[in-house]
């Protein structure tokens, strides 16, 4: 394989670190968070720059509607959050105060889908990609690993308008080899892998899983090819419609009703493609309390879990 | 009051000629208002017209802004919160040249410059508003944003009582406390009524004074219809400048000018009809 998994390293550490580097180059950059500092990495950028920090105490819905008047004034926002609490308490002033006016506002949640862990279902936040990817405007990205993740805020902070991005709790392997290596394009999939058999497309930590049951499915005789999708919205509809193998399979730690797979079955359907999709996600259920590596298991979401899911249909086929 | 006379010490004089100057205009936008939303068929006569004088003291007398170049660096901004009020906002900003006059009469109407609800594309408006509390966060982010680049601007916001009902409005009242946002004015239209009824009876407000300054707000307490009072608060509000923001709690008459209109909930949401708005504008008149 082209990609080798690296060591575990932190997307929230690499937005923390972007976000102070950027601040030195960008003196209109200024950061809002909700209590959370600490575990969004923003206190980075706090401590780094305090005066162009601002904590606005557990209030999410007022902290994106002040996100929106600061950007009318001119500065580049970064509002930082739990994924639950940015897409789903604040929800509306996003759509009407954000994007609606289209200010340029960068919605960067942390702590998205079920591997948010012992926390519970409550935290767990598995539907933020289907509500954002709804409002006109919004553009969502789910960034791929580490490296990508510095390269993913370095675009937001130098394009205007308002994005959303999504990362896990957990740290996870390195996909990429550095940050030149996992230089983002925007609305652009990326093969990381060809295969005949068989079309993987995953997005975000689910990436390094899916090389996992891609390895497994290589020991079977199985080729897959395999493309990380870090921008779900614009949905990278040119590959799409390309695909050359008729089983596709997506992979994302967010419901399958809405996410990476609605979009993709939206395009297979827009263009009456003659494809096979298999949605691997959080089968519309809330989640449950337990350590990430366990849930991922439980949920069928680690390697050897979309292993089995795959050859399970393959046998149907 | 005898002319000059001042309501508050250090106040700048009010001549009395430009309080009845004031008081034309804002007949004329009341006239607009109820013309447009009559033409419109729908929209919110009652809490435009109460909340009318604010605006036309605001930008007749107070602001410092430019209809030539609605986005001039250094400018007063005015955020509408209770954005349902916008027939007030877009008949002043069109009777000061910001857009056509025309486009008034095009209010709410597919393809119109002149939305339900106030938006950004509309020249003069600063804020996307009308979805309850959320003008008002946006308002402290702008003041926050203009501390920021060292202005010496002031920023006002306009609530209606029954919006301070909203959770995000404390929010947003906290943070603005919180970060001495001495360069914001807000505005209650304290009509006491909301769609539903009277505000005490749907969800009690009172007392509106009390818990503003519990935020850490200086609050004052006018007659929102009285030019006088608005424009000589609004002054010692902004000769204040000791880190706290400032509050007026502005009582006023839903439906101020239509006596039909006045202090009916009924007009709280609906247009007046072909009778009712030949009615109107004869009082208006």
């Amino acid at each position: 394989m082209k990609y080798k998994l690296g060591e575990k390293k932190g997307m929230r550490t690499a937005y923390g670190e972007t976000l102070v580097k950027l601040g030195k180059e960008l003196p209109n950059l200024v950061v809002l968070d909700a209590d959370l500092s600490g575990s969004t990495k923003t206190a980075m950028f706090a401590k780094a720059f305090p005066d162009r920090f601002f904590n606005v105490g557990i209030a999410e819905q007022n902290m994106m509607s002040m996100a929106a008047g600061l950007a009318k004034t001119g500065k580049i926002v970064f509002a930082s959050t739990f994924a639950m609490f940015a897409t789903g308490r604040a929800w509306e002033q996003i759509r009407n105060s954000i994007a609606y006016p289209n200010l340029n506002v960068k919605i960067v949640a942390t702590h998205s889908g079920i591997t948010v862990g012992e926390d519970g279902a409550t935290h767990q936040m598995t539907e933020d990609i289907a509500i954002m990817r709804c409002i006109p405007n919004m553009r969502v990205i789910s960034p791929t690993d580490y490296y990508e993740t510095k390269s993913v805020i370095e675009w937001c902070a130098r394009n205007e308008g308002p994005v959303y991005v999504r990362m896990p709790r957990r740290d996870t392997e390195t996909v990429f080899s550095s940050e030149e290596d996992a230089k983002f394009q925007f609305g652009k999939g990326r093969i990381l892998e060809e295969g005949s058999d068989l079309t993987i497309v995953a997005t975000g930590e689910m990436v390094p899983e899916a090389i996992k049951a891609l390895e497994l499915l290589k020991e079977d005789e199985i080729e897959g090819q395999l493309i990380s999708m870090a921008t779900i919205k614009p949905i990278d509809e040119e590959m799409i419609v390309n695909f050359t193998n008729d089983f596709i399979i997506s992979i994302e730690d967010h419901n399958i009703i809405g996410g990476l797979g609605s979009a993709i079955a939206e395009v297979i359907a827009d263009h009456g493609l003659n494809k096979r999709l298999l949605r691997i996600g959080i089968r519309d259920v809330f989640g449950i309390s337990g350590s990430a590596t366990d849930l991922l298991k439980y949920y069928g979401l680690d390697g050897e879990g979309i292993y089995r899911r795959i050859k399970e249909e393959l046998e149907k086929q | 009051m005898s002319k000059g006379e001042n309501l508050m010490s250090g106040t700048p004089y009010i001549k009395n000629t430009d309080l009845e100057e004031l008081k034309t205009i804002a007949k004329k936008i009341r006239y607009n208002v109820v013309k447009m939303i009559g033409l419109a068929k729908s929209g919110h006569p009652g809490g435009s017209l109460s909340a009318t004088d604010i605006i036309v003291a605001l930008y007749y007398k107070i602001m410092n802004h430019d209809p030539k170049n609605p986005e001039k660096k250094g400018r007063d901004i005015f955020v509408l919160s209770k954005g349902h009020a916008c027939p007030a906002l877009y008949a002043v900003l069109a009777e000061l040249g910001y857009f056509d006059k025309e486009e008034l009469w095009k209010l709410r109407k597919v393809g119109a410059l002149l939305q339900g609800h106030p938006s950004i594309s509309i020249p003069g408006v600063e804020a996307s508003t009308g979805s309850l509390g959320q003008g008002f966060s946006v308002a402290v982010g702008i003041a926050l944003g203009c501390k920021l680049d060292g202005l010496n601007n002031t920023v006002y916001v306009l609530l209606g009582d029954g919006e301070c009902q909203e959770g995000q409005v404390w929010e947003a009242a906290m943070a603005a406390s919180h970060y001495k946002l001495d360069n914001l004015i807000g505005f209650v239209d304290r009509n006491r009524l909301q769609i539903d009824g009277c505000t005490e009876d749907v969800m009690r407000l009172d007392d509106l004074k009390e818990k503003f300054k519990a935020f850490g707000w200086d609050v004052f307490e006018i007659d929102g219809h009285n030019f006088k009072e608005i424009i000589n608060t609004v002054n010692t509000a902004k000769s204040l400048k000791n880190g706290r923001p400032k509050m007026i709690i502005a009582n006023t008459i839903k439906g101020k000018g239509v006596s039909f209109m006045e202090d009916n909930i009924g007009f709280h949401g609906k247009a007046p009809n072909e009778e009712q708005l030949e009615k109107a504008l004869k009082e208006l008149s």
